[in-house]
């Protein structure tokens, strides 16, 4: 199984759409190179706004380019993107409802080694918190591609949740994206397993474990954190016990959100799988997942806990 | 607002007719405070001059088209002198007069920090201080890069510079040569509870400005032909961002209120708007 950066079909897609429509542009805080962007600066030198290492300036520059009428796409490491420039997201962006594509890139514990300062696990927490926000979380490839273009063709403030460690492709190269829907990617009537980003490969490969099991395990791309499909959540909820995966704290991300769809349509218990409100110790992404318990068999593990204190 | 002075019709934009403008934006935005029990007077009166000459002689707008997309750009950064600029906005008919009576009364359009989304007309939501200027940079940039001819006009309080997004925004706009971009400091000294150099000394201001790569006029901010001049020989020079600094008073146009920090958002009793009405139909007169 061949794996993916979703940093290379997030700058080609963007490429493509700049070609058809004049309103794109790029908004860098010398993060050229680490958002992929540098094919696009080749074809589109004029349309790069790079700001330097500035990121409040950024997101207030790129308001001001889309009350120019431009769709300015915001790429940076998605700690700093959202982190230092949380106001800005706020007030020039949500509050005002300014046309204004954010892409943070290299999310979660992307950066692993480089320490807690540019692991980014609040941005979900943070920007879902914002009125007016759209908050996208892709897959794979193809979602990724589709959500650039879903984003371009939406008017308003979207943040785009990117990340560079590899993924299978999940989806088709022409698969579409909508705001607010919820993908079931198996079915299942014991469990489910709701996940998104880098996780929904792990949930599928944990279902396949406990279809091993015996267990019939659902899994549910919420790709999609604000706005939320509620109800296919609440589907979920009646069919059974439902576990959460995300590369992100459990304080206030996606389990955050579907905990809060659960309680008001069908409370059911569930399980978060996240980093556990704390810091992370040195180590790779892929030490990470491991220790915080966001691979398949731990996935498998607390579904597996869940069924068994359901039953 | 039972109140409200009636407004004059449009009128040819005069100095003496800006002076005028200026004078009822005064009056209006005291009102407003008044009776709303919140607001920001002594700001609103040291930008009712600079407001009334870029609204009535210097800004390209079609109050009837507000978002026309080749219209000149204003910001308000300083967004807690909202009185004024809703005030400003009824004297070019952007907003009908009888709106200000609703300033921030429950579900009024006029919330104590403009909403671009509720007031045709404002550009950017602005209130958090340090905002304006980036956004501006943005505005100027966009008519660059689509080979526009509007114009991008940022207003600042002065305290206000001591925020850092100011300096990360005025550093990109001289890298970006933006000669489409003015900010207006609006230099009255003081911040709501000191004077800017009591607090953190933002002198040698003109200079910072300069270093920065910026092309700065200094204005006294209450002398209408002297903005009148500056602001037609924008751009300064070609390829620099232009820097006015517009040496104002704070409560400028009422005795007891002029240069006093207290009035930064103080709301004045019954006793105190007659007692400034009064003065400023003087002053009108």
């Amino acid at each position: 199984m061949s794996l993916h950066d979703c940093r290379k079909a997030f700058s080609e897609a963007l490429i493509a759409l700049a070609v058809a429509d004049e309103r794109i542009v790029a908004v860098a805080n010398d993060s050229i190179g680490s958002s992929n962007l540098k094919e696009f600066q080749k074809r589109f030198p004029d349309r790069v706004v790079n700001v330097g290492i500035a990121e409040q300036n950024m997101v207030g520059v790129a308001t001001g380019l889309a009350n120019g009428g431009l769709i300015p796409y915001v790429c940076g490491a998605s700690c700093f993107l959202t982190g230092r420039a949380l106001e800005q997201v706020k007030v020039d962006l949500g509050y005002s409802r300014s046309n204004v594509k954010l892409c943070g890139m290299s999310s979660g514990v992307a950066y692993g080694e480089l320490g807690p300062t540019h692991h980014s696990i609040e941005d979900l927490a943070w920007t879902r918190a914002i009125g007016n926000m759209t908050v996208f979380v892709p897959a794979d490839p193809a979602e990724t591609a589709a959500a650039v273009r879903a984003a371009a063709a939406y008017d308003g403030p979207v943040f785009l949740r990117i990340s560079r460690l590899p993924v299978p492709d999940l989806f088709p190269p022409d698969h579409r994206v909508h705001f607010g829907r919820a993908d079931v990617m198996r079915e299942g009537k014991d469990v489910t397993l709701m996940a998104n980003g880098t996780m929904v490969c792990r949930a599928l490969e944990a279902a396949a474990l406990l279809a091993a099991d015996g267990i019939d395990a659902a899994v549910i791309n919420l790709s999609s954190v604000r706005p939320l499909d509620r109800a296919a959540i609440a589907r979920a909820a009646q069919a059974g016990p439902i576990v959460t995966i995300e590369e992100h704290t459990i304080t206030g991300g996606l389990g955050g959100a579907v905990a809060e769809a659960v309680v008001t349509s069908h409370p059911v218990q569930m399980k978060l799988l996240g980093i556990p409100g704390e810091f992370a110790p040195t180590g790779s992404p892929t030490f990470l997942f491991e220790h915080f318990g966001l691979t398949p068999a731990a996935i498998r593990a607390a579904a597996l806990d869940l069924v068994g204190s359901a039953r | 607002m039972q109140s409200i002075d009636l407004l004059s019709p449009a009128l040819p934009a005069s100095i003496g007719n800006i002076q005028a403008a200026a004078t009822r934006i005064r009056r209006h935005s005291l009102q407003m405070t008044h009776a709303a029990g919140l607001g920001h007077p002594g700001g609103d009166f040291s930008a009712a001059d600079i407001l009334a000459t870029l609204y009535l002689s210097i800004l390209r707008i079609d109050p009837a088209a507000p978002n026309w997309p080749d219209r000149d750009r204003f910001i308000l950064s300083k967004g807690h002198c909202s009185g004024a600029l809703y005030a400003t906005f009824a004297e070019v008919g952007l907003l009908p007069p009888e709106a200000l009576a609703t300033y921030m009364k429950p579900l009024s359009m006029l919330n104590g920090h403009p909403d671009r989304n509720k007031v045709p007309g404002v550009e950017a939501n602005t209130g958090p201080l340090g905002h304006g200027l980036p956004i501006g940079v943005g505005c100027a940039k966009a008519a660059k890069i689509l080979g526009r001819d509007w114009r991008t006009f940022v207003l600042t309080g002065d305290g206000e510079l001591q925020e850092g997004s100011n300096w990360e925004a005025a550093m990109a706009g001289a890298q970006f040569g933006l000669d489409n971009l003015t900010v207006i400091v609006d230099r009255n000294g003081l911040q709501q509870g000191a004077r800017t150099e009591a607090t953190v000394a933002l002198e040698p201001l003109a200079d910072r400005w300069k270093a920065f790569g910026w092309n700065v006029r200094e204005v006294n901010g209450h002398d209408i032909g002297a903005l009148l001049d500056v602001f037609q020989s924008i751009p300064f020079a070609k390829g620099m961002p232009n820097c006015v600094i517009a040496n104002t008073i704070k409560g400028r146009g009422v005795s007891f209120m002029e240069n006093r920090a207290e009035w930064h958002h103080h709301v004045p009793t019954d006793a105190e708007l007659q007692a400034a009405l009064a003065e400023l139909t003087e002053a009108a007169q």
